[in-house]
């Protein structure tokens, strides 16, 4: 039943460095959403910020 | 890029719909409590004093760099520049706040569970999507209650970075516990858990707010019960997304690649 599947489409090396780019984009959409000190961006994300606990003010 | 390529797809895909399941979800959690406060801190703001002192954020952290208040009053959002006007403009916004940090979230966790051999079946999705709840909300949450506006708080940057510290050293923490199996190792998880919290979140000097305690207290229970199920559906999402793209392990074509 628990048999391992994999996403295709590259070499495991370059897997893991395709895999890398990714959590450091998404970790960079988190924190421009998230924790950008830029005023427009805080008051357009106000109410997400203080929804998920992110530090507002 | 073809690999790539599918990884963001399964990201968008799973937090569309993540993203979308929370903003439905906060239409009725915290969004209403959020209003709530502002009303308190509106009234707060309109007495001369508040008023004064609740400008801006650099007055507040100059004041916390002098030691003398480290309490950043509340702020007020009229003053500060360009802002969504209340009603269908700030809630637009609000809504691809959402699905944006969604998708970014979305990113984290496919390329988590890749690097750890991918997720078999949405089952174990809602245990990568447990594992992100604990990483990026309770464990910053337990140091830096979910506030409201109007509620009193250390500097920002300090917060922030005790935050992201706290996250970091959390998704440490739970890869040495869970994906690693070597006790000595999972004890080591255990310490690097603890860390932050002994060293401790950044908290104002003066904890009064306008706010009600019973306000705060629901909005906690909300926004921690919000982020629950959020992550729940980013990690079944992704993963039910993610069988259609997998093929076996064993597969004669990738074994050569």
């Amino acid at each position: 039943m628990n048999t391992t599947t994999i996403l295709g489409g590259a070499s495991a090396q370059s897997r893991t460095m395709q895999l890398a780019m990714a959590m450091l984009l998404g970790l960079f959409v988190v924190g421009f959403v998230g924790f950008s000190h830029m005023e427009a961006v805080h008051n357009a994300g106000h109410d997400y910020r203080h929804s998920m606990n992110f530090p507002c003010h | 890029m073809n690999y790539f390529r599918n990884v963001v797809f399964i990201a968008a895909i799973a937090g569309l719909v993540a993203g979308l399941a929370m903003t439905v979800m906060q239409a009725f959690t915290t969004d209403p409590l959020i209003l709530q406060a502002e009303v308190y801190e509106n009234a707060e703001a309109a007495a001369p004093a508040a008023a004064e002192a609740a400008h801006d954020h650099d007055q507040a952290a100059m004041s916390t760099a002098e030691g003398e208040q480290a309490a950043a009053p509340a702020h007020e959002h009229d003053d500060e520049g360009w802002s969504p006007a209340d009603g269908f403009e700030r809630n637009a916004y609000n809504v691809l706040a959402n699905l944006v940090g969604a998708i970014g979230f979305g990113l984290v966790l496919v390329a988590a569970s890749e690097l750890a051999g991918g997720m078999g079946d949405w089952r174990q999705g809602v245990f990568w999507g447990l594992a992100g709840f604990t990483v990026f909300t309770l464990a910053p949450s337990l140091g830096l209650n979910p506030e409201l506006p109007a509620m009193p708080a250390a500097d920002l940057l300090s917060r922030q970075i005790w935050w992201i510290g706290t996250a970091a050293a959390t998704a440490v923490a739970l890869y040495l516990l869970f994906l690693r199996r070597s006790p000595a190792l999972a004890a080591l998880g255990i310490a690097i858990l603890v860390v932050p919290h002994i060293i401790g979140a950044p908290q104002p000097a003066d904890h009064s707010t306008p706010i009600p305690e019973n306000l705060h207290h629901s909005f906690i229970v909300a926004s921690t019960l919000t982020n629950l199920v959020f992550w729940v559906v980013l990690g079944a999402a992704v993963a039910t997304v993610r069988a259609r793209f997998a093929e076996p392990a064993g597969d004669a074509r990738r074994s050569f690649a």
